[in-house]
């Protein structure tokens, strides 16, 4: 069926040169954008032509090429402060992704500041990269690890961040869209509530960002961490906002090429200055160049449009799903973002999931690492189909039509 | 009720068994089926010991020596697909001798199509289960 959309989906299609796939015998119906969204040909051309036309490595040559890249590299720094409005460049680290960018404020920040006596604050909803780098480090440092619980609906339990808040953590680390539920988290509310306890607050935005204008400066977080591959771009790359006099006072995490400011065997070896600080060797440059691109793509859809089609979508499925007997939606929050989470009675996700396969429909199955969640609900995992600015309306009829299939096979 | 095929036999009357479905629909709704059918573990059997590390769907299995030597296992999982295919290696595997089972060739899978769920990227446990399968036998025939 089609519905109104604020662009023509079937046109952006065309841009996506992977999503024309036939996958055992059926056109692909790509419903995994939430692990990762594809890539359209202008950051597939980007990369390629950086690879082909200016790649050198960065900073250190005064030759052309070293400007060139080093011009490309640092432009795409410059574009991403502006879309989360960041108000330095220096404040955006590039990494290799959001896990990288939570392992770095915890192996610095973390590693730095946290104590035996102290306790940080995580919640039941986080990805398991908001979590274990947390874990890590506490075994060697010894401090509390406290939980904000979830409501039967999958949003966070407010009583429970009060009484968390309540310990005084030094640092509270929130997921700004949660990957297996979709809540979208009151960011800008919990990080105003655990500034005022004196608490720095990380946000996870991996999901958050393909599909919501972020502004760090109105959220008012310390740190926030996003990933390039969920935002049409390549993987391997991703970013940390760091509020720049924080990220002054952090220690380097990593040694090595271009986070120094001088080495020596005789003195003391001196760091440079944020960001360049924490970005040790070289980086993976194509990757940042077609990142730039993909901002450049999605800025030019427009975040607003995206969600409202993803919106509609969810909406869309939620209704068509729900006719299907036995089945339950994981994850019912009033403020959603495009994941869609499911289990139908008696059946385990993986069956499904495995059909679905077969009909040519890519969803995920298990506990998408978020296994506190899992625990929480009891159940052994869900089945999620995500949305992204290419997914349409007949590709949630063929997954209600896949489901109903499957479920008839398996019952 | 195998003890005298070999597991290249057992292996053959599979692949036979399933040229009877080329559709993939119908594949499956057999490895259903073959699920549904597969002895049931005893219950006292399902604790975490006899668990395979899969990621998705939880896959147990439990193996004895019986009077003629050969390993007899008991397998089950959560998801019933993953047991079908549990209950084909069963077929294969089960009432052996223990150094047939370790030094086995197990290609029937790929033979009927479904060599993706042995794949190490599958993580339904079976490429474990049958890791766990040929220990039992090496583990057996050292005694």
């Amino acid at each position: 069926m089609k519905q109104d959309s604020p662009y023509d989906v079937d046109v952006l299609r065309k841009e996506f040169p992977i999503l024309d796939k036939e996958v055992n015998g059926h056109p692909l119906v790509y419903l995994d954008s939430a692990a990762s969204a594809q890539k359209p040909r202008a950051v597939i051309e980007a990369q390629r032509e950086y690879e082909a036309h200016f790649h050198s490595n960065i900073h250190r040559g005064v030759h052309t090429l070293a400007t060139k890249a080093t011009e490309a590299y640092e432009g795409v720094r410059a574009k991403l402060k502006n879309h989360i409005n960041a108000s330095k460049r220096e404040e955006i680290i590039f990494t290799s992704g959001t896990t990288d960018s939570i392992n770095l404020v915890a192996g610095t920040w973390g590693r730095a500041n946290l104590k035996k006596s102290d306790t940080i604050v995580l919640t039941r909803l986080e990805h398991h990269s908001n979590i274990v780098p947390w874990q890590i480090l506490a075994q060697e440092k010894g401090f509390a690890i406290e939980v904000v619980e979830i409501k039967e609906n999958g949003e966070l339990c407010e009583n429970s961040l009060k009484e968390k808040l309540a310990l005084s953590p030094k640092i509270v680390c929130v997921s700004h869209v949660s990957n297996t539920l979709g809540t979208i988290n009151d960011v800008k509310n919990i990080t105003k509530q655990a500034h005022q306890v004196g608490a720095l607050v990380l946000i996870d935005g991996a999901q958050a960002a393909p599909h919501k204008t972020i502004d760090v400066q109105v959220i008012d977080c310390d740190f926030y961490a996003g990933s390039a591959h969920k935002m049409y771009g390549p993987s391997g790359v991703g970013f940390l906002y760091g509020k720049h006099e924080l990220l002054c006072q952090m220690p380097p995490c990593r040694g090595g090429g271009e986070m120094i400011e001088s080495v020596s065997f005789e003195k003391q070896t001196t760091f440079n200055v944020p960001p360049y600080k924490f970005e040790a060797g070289t980086p993976n440059l194509s990757g940042v160049v077609g990142y730039g691109a993909a901002i450049d793509w999605i800025n030019s859809l427009g975040l607003d449009n995206i969600a409202a089609h993803e919106n509609s979508l969810l909406e869309y499925a939620s209704s068509k799903l729900l006719q299907i007997e036995g089945l339950r939606l994981i994850g019912t929050a009033k403020s959603k973002a495009s994941v869609i989470s499911f289990l139908v009675d008696g059946i385990h996700p993986s069956d499904i999931g495995t059909l679905l396969d077969q009909l040519g429909i890519a969803v995920r199955t298990g506990h998408h690492c978020t296994e506190p969640i899992m625990t929480k609900l009891g159940i052994p995992g869900t089945v999620r189909a995500s949305f992204a600015a290419y997914s349409t309306f007949s590709e949630v009829d063929a997954l209600v039509a896949g489901v109903e299939r499957a479920v008839k096979m398996l019952r | 009720m195998h003890a005298n095929n070999s597991l290249e036999l057992r292996q053959g009357q599979i692949i036979e068994e399933f040229d009877m479905f080329p559709d993939w629909m119908e594949k499956y709704e057999h490895i259903i089926e073959l699920g549904k059918e597969l002895d049931p573990i005893a219950e006292a059997d399902k604790i975490d010991d006899n668990l395979i590390k899969g990621c998705q769907s939880r896959v147990w299995l439990t193996a004895s020596l019986n009077d003629e030597g050969n390993i007899i296992f008991f397998a089950d999982s959560d998801a019933i697909i993953t047991k079908g295919l549990v209950a084909l290696m069963i077929r294969v595997l089960s009432d052996a001798k223990p150094r047939e089972i370790a030094s086995a060739d197990l290609h029937f899978l790929e033979a009927i199509g479904l060599n993706a769920h042995l794949s190490p990227t599958r993580s339904n446990g079976l490429l474990s289960m049958v890791k766990q399968m040929k220990m039992y036998g090496l583990a057996y025939s050292a005694r």
